[in-house]
């Protein structure tokens, strides 16, 4: 369908649109409030961004030293390739070990992956254990957010939903009893599970372990009573020392939800007594990006902020990007993986570059939007019309005289013809004039004029002067 | 000092008056300003598009047009961050005049703080004024405080306007959030594209703005079409105009 129609659809929920618009605002000024009192924020900003850039340029190295280190630590390493390899790798673990039920803690890659359909055509049943992402787990949709899944739903409609899949009472709406029935819930789930997946927000090549970031402590909830813990890490999530953590811990929450630290940050080096940990290191296009122009995308530490400040994002809701991953990080990544679906994400953004100066680790994220557009434009993708349209410009602009014409033509046309045909739908005005104004036609261009007043000037300079 | 007047193609043809208060206030601050006729437009529509093959002819054009100046000034801080941020691609790195041009190319306020180092313009203007500070005026040239990054900066806009007899400024609640013009994204979104503009005019009434100024005609063409269609009692005037009517009072 495309982001701009199903942008449309949100928007046109005004009061909905609007509510949505300032949850989002509300967190992105809650992130300004906590950054101002860091004096040295834009110092860590930077330092992040640096060690980023060194792990980038060192990746296959740190990459075989935290194997190394974690195997040391008793982990098992696996390495996929490709989403599909990485839920074989989780699928077979499960197998091996006889477990029926699995129970997730947040992880944006086995979204990207689609482990959950794949798990449960396999006959695992799958828990997400985060409240955002067990909400939309129930209601059979995706997260619509990478740190507040279910930022789109209001409390009535969790109630409603609650009320069908947990039994609690028709109409309900109380945050706090609602959360009381999710709390009891995913109790009883978590103490069922036979395995615990989790994502890895940090991986540390140096001591092997690896760090994970909630704030409701589902993770360790999650991994605590089953024997075994699958960690499902992207490629890109290493940081050299255990030291590099002081500087990412500081910007992750406090850029995500204006948070100082998320409530729990859980490290875990090698596995608990009698168990087994499974790291399954994931590419799925990553190297293929390192290559490529857009490598620091890569750099995402998935906090969000893009998003909570995307004046398009919050007025668009997350799943107008149809992608895991949506806003201004998401219009780039997707794209890369699949361009001809997603052609249209780079396009749904004003380039205001809010998201650049917000971005903890310093992507570019505006100047990357700007590239995937001449990107999708190389494979033919902005669509037949739009490059007729630039084509024709550009030879109108190549050329003065012809540039003088055409705009004395289009003021004219604007000046002589009724006001109907103008906002008619047969017109290119049409899409403009929907809620806007066309700037009135003046009868003179500047060039014109600054041309008559230089002359006019001229001709007062060579008056003979005395007349006064 | 040879300066040359950069006219973005839309203001050429839309707001002639735009370009001649940008006249008339270098003038009074003497400079002589000339304006190069072979001028068209820097490109940006088409690189925005993604159509770099389209640009470059227009990047080309407008180095080879405003070569051999000492300073290129423009009313509008879009335009100047394509020829100084974004002509990477689309001009020759090694060529000494293109890299001369790009970085001789000012927007406004820049030139008359930077350049002239105009202190207070003498004039009145009684009203409410409302800033929009553009974003690519903001983030790409960094003419003002950015509200996502945590170091001071001034607005130059404000510090020009502010040394004006009787006038005010608005409060608003989101300071810079964008109005949602984006070039071909007001068409290609045009519902989101709306409902900013919407969203800008609406923090702008309510904070009392009489006067909504800045320093881009494209941000300003998107939200006075908005006010025009709902006849609002805002006047949107670019700030080079607000000037050179004080100036008058």
């Amino acid at each position: 369908m495309g982001h701009p129609a199903l942008a449309a659809e949100f928007t046109a929920n005004s009061e909905r649109a609007q509510w949505h618009d300032k949850a989002l605002w509300f967190v992105r000024e809650k992130r300004d409030r906590i950054a101002t009192g860091v004096p040295e924020w834009e110092l860590l900003r930077e330092t992040a961004s640096a060690i980023k850039k060194h792990v980038q340029s060192l990746m296959a190295e740190y990459l075989e030293e935290f194997e190394r280190n974690a195997i040391r630590s008793g982990a098992i390493v696996h390495w996929a390739t490709d989403a599909a390899e990485h839920n074989r790798i989780v699928l077979s673990i499960l197998q091996k070990h006889q477990a029926g039920r699995l129970v997730k803690s947040k992880s944006m890659l086995t979204e990207e992956c689609h482990l959950n359909p794949f798990l449960e055509k396999h006959g695992i049943q799958v828990v997400d254990s985060d409240l955002g992402e067990r909400i939309v787990q129930l209601r059979q949709e995706p997260p619509s957010h990478i740190v507040l899944p279910a930022i789109h739903i209001r409390k009535e409609e969790v109630g409603e939903c609650f009320h069908e899949h947990l039994g609690t009472e028709k109409g309900a709406s109380d945050p706090k009893y609602l959360t009381e029935a999710a709390r009891n819930h995913l109790r009883d789930c978590f103490c069922k599970a036979d395995v615990g997946l989790t994502g890895v927000n940090f991986a540390i090549a140096e001591t092997g372990g690896i760090v994970i970031c909630t704030n409701e402590g589902n993770a360790d909830l999650g991994v605590g009573l089953p024997q075994v813990h699958i960690a499902s890490m992207g490629m890109e999530k290493l940081v050299p020392r255990a030291g590099d953590l002081s500087v990412f811990l500081r910007l992750l929450a406090r850029s995500a939800t204006g948070q100082p630290i998320t409530t729990y940050t859980s490290h875990f080096h090698g596995p608990q007594q009698g168990g087994e940990l499974h790291i399954v290191i994931v590419d799925n296009g990553r190297t293929e990006i390192l290559k490529s122009e857009f490598r620091r995308s890569l750099d995402c530490i998935r906090c969000g902020a893009c998003m909570n400040t995307c004046p398009v994002y919050r007025r668009s809701g997350g799943h107008s990007y149809e992608s895991t991953v949506p806003g201004p990080i998401g219009s780039i990544l997707t794209p890369l993986q699949s361009p001809e679906k997603h052609s249209t994400l780079p396009f749904a953004c004003s380039l205001c570059g809010s998201c650049t100066d917000v971005c903890p680790v310093k992507i570019p994220l505006h100047h990357q939007l700007f590239a995937m557009r001449e990107h999708l434009d190389k494979k033919n993708l902005i669509g037949r019309g739009k490059k007729l349209q630039m084509k024709l410009l550009s030879a109108v602009f190549s050329r003065t005289w012809l540039f003088n014409f055409a705009g004395r033509v289009a003021r004219t046309a604007l000046r002589i013809t009724p006001r109907f045909l103008v906002y008619s739908r047969l017109t290119p005005a049409f899409q403009w004039g929907r809620k806007r104004e066309i700037p009135e036609a003046p009868p003179k261009s500047f060039r014109e004029l600054y041309a008559e007043r230089q002359a006019s000037r001229q001709s007062d300079r060579q008056k003979p002067s005395g007349k006064n | 000092m040879r300066v040359a007047l950069f006219i973005p193609c839309y203001v050429d043809q839309f707001y002639p008056n735009v370009g001649l208060a940008t006249v008339s206030l270098l003038e009074a601050l003497g400079v002589e300003a000339e304006f190069p006729v072979a001028q068209t437009c820097c490109g940006q529509p088409m690189a925005n598009s993604g159509c770099m093959d389209e640009a470059r002819p227009l990047a080309t054009h407008f180095v080879n047009t405003f070569d051999g100046y000492d300073y290129v000034v423009s009313p509008s801080g879009s335009c100047v961050s394509m020829v100084r941020n974004h002509y990477d691609h689309l001009v020759d790195g090694d060529d000494p005049i293109a890299a001369a041009v790009r970085s001789r190319t000012l927007e406004l306020s820049e030139f008359l703080l930077n350049v002239l180092k105009v202190g207070s313009i003498p004039g009145r203007f009684p009203f409410q004024v409302g800033l929009h500070q553009s974003c690519h005026g903001l983030r790409e040239l960094r003419l003002g405080p950015c509200s996502e990054v945590m170091a001071p900066r001034d607005s130059m806009m404000q510090r020009l306007l502010s040394g004006l007899g009787d006038i005010r400024f608005s409060q608003l609640a989101r300071r810079d959030e964008c109005c949602g013009f984006g070039g071909t994204f007001a068409i290609a979104e045009e519902a989101v594209s709306a409902m900013m503009g919407q969203d800008r005019i609406n923090d702008h009434v309510q904070a009392g703005t009489e006067v909504l100024t800045a320093g881009d005609m494209s941000c300003l063409m998107h939200l006075d079409g908005i006010i025009r269609r709902q006849k609002l009692p805002v006047r949107v005037m670019h700030f080079a105009e607000i000037l050179v009517e004080a100036m008058a009072m």
